[in-house]
């Protein structure tokens, strides 16, 4: 399955960090008193894309983009350079980031730069992965459209490698490297489609072939769907789905941001999820990828959330943590975060069931493949809209039966999962990876209703 | 810059590669953000580098080096060879591309006032300001942005291309939000973006964003207290322009984008309803709606002088009198697709390998007016300003809502009402338009963050809009 060493990222590790160390060093040349972060990011990314069952897209680049962030007297300014970084080149970014922070006003809630504090030991990186080869990419693309055995594919296979470092002038100074592979990919019938993906830390956890015969028995058992009626449905949902809701519930609710600017639901202490439900931020996860530490250097110790279904904690960068007076949770993202999202490494922890026992517990319900399209039209109460897609069933009696076609949702996600509203938990897992800053390993859930508010007809 | 680009084609030739383009570009872009009165962001951004596209019997393949030096030029297209052959192993029919006339051009946008010359502090001052006001008028949270792009982009292809292009992008947008008890309201000027236009500061500077402050915010409290937007399966609506704008975007833009109807999107994007044997005689809206992708439009966001591909900027039908006639298209997909080229290939940066984007999506303007569509409308519901959008992976189906809303009885404007929505499907729903705003409401609304594409790509996309109505529309839907 190997071919030949794909580009070598544009930086070692070493490489990384000793860039991180020149650039604080040229800072501090320029003012001794300044405060200040690097971010070195470099690596490669490569994806393979395919449509019509065939590759019609294929792509790879060299990432190195370096970061930075100055305070000098309390004004900040930001600065990133995304391409070459010769001598000049540094030179001119570090003038203009130090031209910006003069005439910035000064910023009465910089919280300041971490101190010096180790993450924990945790490494997700795959040497082979690092070096997969556009071969290795396109041999398992062909694996997937084999599969399907005569029906039309389409779909992606990326991999991506970063070593990425940080420093500042608190002393603070960490590094470390990740690697994701990714398989997402759909097979068509012409009235129905079925999707299978799976995501990694290791390209060779991905099976092209398995993967392609999974989304093409989806997509048969989903051919020539019918219509029902929309309603309020027990549903069981897949963990792409679950994905949905717990990155809203994370950016929406437990986002430090939200809290503070009073547009969350959560109210720390309080009973506020199905007692089924826990949610961990956990990096030391064997199934999860990403770095153990965010982009201001602090470090993403494991915590709850959620522990059977109480609210906790939230997720905090040192802004959202200095203005609640608590403490960064090592959730802050690289460059500009104009809507205070978040980078979050989260685990909704699987339960026992496995996803057909789930099924058979539904006397009449819906099982969803995929969410699509998903919008918050209240930010407070997280009602949600979107469709279904992917294979969509509806369970009789227990057992997975007529694909339906698909439907539009308006829901509140808190709501869904509140206490007493999940029926099963699913043993399952699927990981949900955002390059390195962000990853969500979920199950599939069963819960009492779900509010389908349109059919194909509108 | 120029022969950078010039000698990773000419090196992708002598790999093989039957066909070749190169773009070497610098952009520079930078992100003031202000909150409750303080600016919490000076954001800057640099980047250049080299995107090299190679064709090798029916395969593509894509290298991007964050370098502009020679030897990244050669590397790039040793690699992007080697990724084509990859392709081959799951290769499809032979790839044709359009006739193109080749091009040794440059091409600059409009600027009146170089935003980069405007003064942080006075930038600070604005943003600042106008927080300030929308907090002194009831705003919870106020926020403010302005954003700057400029870009510098040679293009080189094995054709004979040779076009330099410089292209500023601009502008800035307020939001003030309220919280209630159980809920937020939030209302946004210009729009739920703000306004982005290929233009100077001096876009900035008409938006008046410090004499629009107080009202926002005002109404933004006032929706809290007002009444839910009352449901109805059928009633008539009245769109401003700044939702016509969204409305155009999702339902038409997107679903006129070749590489969609064409399956190429199928697993991420999606497709579309549309089926390219009916284009020339689908009905698509009423015989009242007209449609254009245009990229000559001065000063919309839209706008260049050349596409990703050389393709100098055109205007295109799409929608004409009622029946669909064109889309959105490049040099294969329009190959692929029996048409000529659309020069709609764009691909946000370097590193980013081009793909089919809108241009400029429009609504032609008719011959009414707001006012007179209020006037004309017994009972119905007038919305503005984009809060939510959600439709289906073929662009049919669709849920759209907005910030704020007006009941509308016997022909007068009446109660402001909350949290409106509206529901429809495409077709249907362009086919109950009956009336169009005028030439006077005509405004190029600037999209800043399309999202497109594996890796993703930002497309900056325009869409001139005016107010219309629309016939029996299924609205106020809650969860």
């Amino acid at each position: 399955m190997t071919g030949q060493p794909a580009a070598e990222p544009a930086l070692a590790p070493e490489g990384a960090a000793s860039l991180a160390d020149r650039v604080l060093g040229m800072i501090r040349d320029r003012a001794g008193s300044a405060e200040a972060e690097v971010l070195v990011h470099a690596g490669t990314l490569a994806l393979t894309r395919f449509a019509n069952s065939t590759i019609h897209q294929n792509v790879a680049e060299e990432v190195n983009r370096i970061s930075i962030r100055l305070a000098l007297d309390g004004r900040v300014a930001s600065s990133r350079l995304d391409g070459r970084a010769g001598e000049l080149d540094l030179s001119a970014l570090v003038d203009g980031v130090f031209a910006a922070a003069r005439v910035s006003p000064v910023d009465p809630d910089w919280p300041g730069v971490a101190g010096p504090v180790a993450p924990l030991e945790v490494e997700h990186w795959d040497e082979e992965t690092a070096a997969a080869s556009p071969a290795d990419r396109a041999s398992r693309v062909g694996a997937f459209v084999a599969a399907a055995d005569g029906l039309e594919t389409a779909g992606a296979l990326s991999t991506e490698a970063a070593s990425v470092s940080f420093t500042n002038t608190a002393g603070q100074a960490v590094s470390g490297r990740g690697t994701v592979a990714s398989i997402d990919g759909i097979a068509r019938t012409g009235t129905s489609d079925g999707v299978a993906r799976w995501s990694s830390v290791a390209i060779r956890d991905i099976d092209g072939r398995a993967i392609g015969e999974r989304a093409a028995r989806a997509a048969r058992d989903s051919a020539d769907p019918g219509e029902i009626e929309p309603g309020r449905y027990e549903v069981v949902l897949s963990p792409s789905c679950v994905g949905d809701l717990l990155g809203f519930l994370l950016n929406n609710g437990f986002a430090g941001r939200a809290v503070e600017e009073r547009r969350s639901f959560v109210q720390l202490g309080e009973l506020q999820l199905d007692r089924a439900i826990t949610i961990r931020q956990d990096i030391t996860n064997s199934r999860i990828t990403g770095l153990a530490f965010d982009a201001e250097g602090t470090p993403r110790n494991p915590f709850d959330l959620v522990r059977d279904g109480v609210s906790l904690a939230l997720l905090h960068d040192r802004r959202t943590a200095h203005k609640a007076g608590a403490s960064s949770t090592g959730n802050a993202v690289a460059g500009s975060n104009q809507f205070g999202s978040l980078s979050a490494t989260a685990v909704l922890l699987p339960g026992e069931s496995a996803v057909d026992e789930l099924v058979r517990g539904v006397e009449r319900g819906i099982f969803v493949s995929d969410f699509w399209y998903t919008r918050v039209l209240d930010p407070r109460t997280l009602v949600v809209t979107g469709l279904t897609r992917n294979g969509v069933w509806l369970i009789e009696d227990g057992r997975i039966g007529t694909p339906v076609r698909n439907l539009r949702f308006t829901q509140s996600y808190p709501d869904a999962v509140a206490p007493d509203a999940v029926r099963g938990v699913g043993s399952d897992s699927a990981l949900f990876p955002d390059g390195l800053e962000a990853a969500l390993l979920v199950p599939s859930l069963r819960l009492a209703s779900w509010n389908f508010t349109g059919g194909a007809k509108g | 810059m120029d022969d950078i680009a010039a000698a990773a084609v000419e090196a992708a030739l002598n790999a093989g590669a039957r066909y070749a383009d190169a773009r070497a570009m610098h952009s520079r872009s930078e992100l003031v953000g202000a909150r409750n009165g303080v600016v919490e962001q000076v954001d800057r951004e640099e980047r250049s580098g080299v995107g090299v596209r190679a064709l090798i019997g029916s395969s593509w393949g894509f290298q991007a080096l964050p370098e502009t030096s020679p030897a990244a030029a050669r590397r790039a297209r040793e690699r992007a060879a080697e990724i084509a052959r990859a392709s081959a192993l799951v290769a499809g029919p032979p790839i044709e591309l359009g006739p193109v006339t080749s091009s040794v051009a440059s091409w600059s946008s409009p600027c009146e006032e170089d935003p980069w010359a405007v003064p942080m502090s006075e930038k600070a001052e604005l943003l600042e300001g106008v927080t300030r006001t929308m907090q002194e008028h009831g705003a919870d949270t106020a926020q403010a942005v302005s954003r700057v792009w400029e870009t510098w982009k040679w293009l080189v292809t094995s054709d004979g291309h040779r076009i330099y292009q410089h292209i500023r992008e601009c502008g800035a947008g307020m939001t003030a939000t309220a919280v209630g008890d159980g809920e937020t309201q939030r209302r946004s000027y210009p729009g739920i973006r703000g306004q982005f236009g290929t233009r100077g500061w001096e876009l900035v500077r008409r938006l008046d964003l410090p004499g629009n402050a107080a009202r926002i915010a005002e109404e933004a409290k006032a929706l809290l207290t007002a009444p839910v937007c009352p449901a109805s399966d059928a009633t008539d609506l009245i769109l401003g322009s700044e939702q016509m704008a969204l409305q155009i975007h999702e339902s038409v833009g997107h679903a006129v984008e070749l590489d969609r109807i064409l399956g190429w999107e199928a697993a991420f994007a999606g497709t579309s309803w549309l089926d390219l044997a009916q284009m020339g005689s689908l009905r698509f809206g009423s015989d009242r709606m007209n449609i254009t992708a245009d990229a000559t439009l001065e000063g919309a966001l839209g706008s260049f002088g050349f596409d990703d591909e050389g393709t100098p900027a055109h205007p295109v039908d799409i929608v004409k009198d009622g029946i669909w006639v064109g889309v959105l298209s490049g040099r294969d997909s329009g190959a692929v697709a029996g048409i000529p080229t659309g020069g709609a290939v764009r691909a946000d940066g370097f590193n980013r390998i081009p793909m089919v984007r809108m241009t400029n999506v429009g609504l032609l303007p008719g011959d009414s007016s707001l006012e007179e569509m209020i006037a004309a409308t017994d009972d119905g519901v007038l919305m503005d300003t984009n809060r939510s959008w959600s439709i289906d992976d073929r662009r049919l189906n669709f849920q759209f809502g907005c910030e704020i809303g007006w009941e509308i009885k016997r022909g007068k404007r009446g109660r402001m009402v909350r949290n409106p929505t509206y529901t429809g499907i495409s077709p249907r729903f362009w086919g109950s338009m009956d009336m169009i705003g005028n030439r006077d409401e005509w405004t190029f609304w600037g999209t800043p963050n399309c999202g497109k594409g594996q890796p993703m790509q930002v497309g900056h996309t325009g869409h001139p809009a005016v107010p219309a109505r629309f016939r029996g529309i299924r609205v106020g839907v809650r969860g």
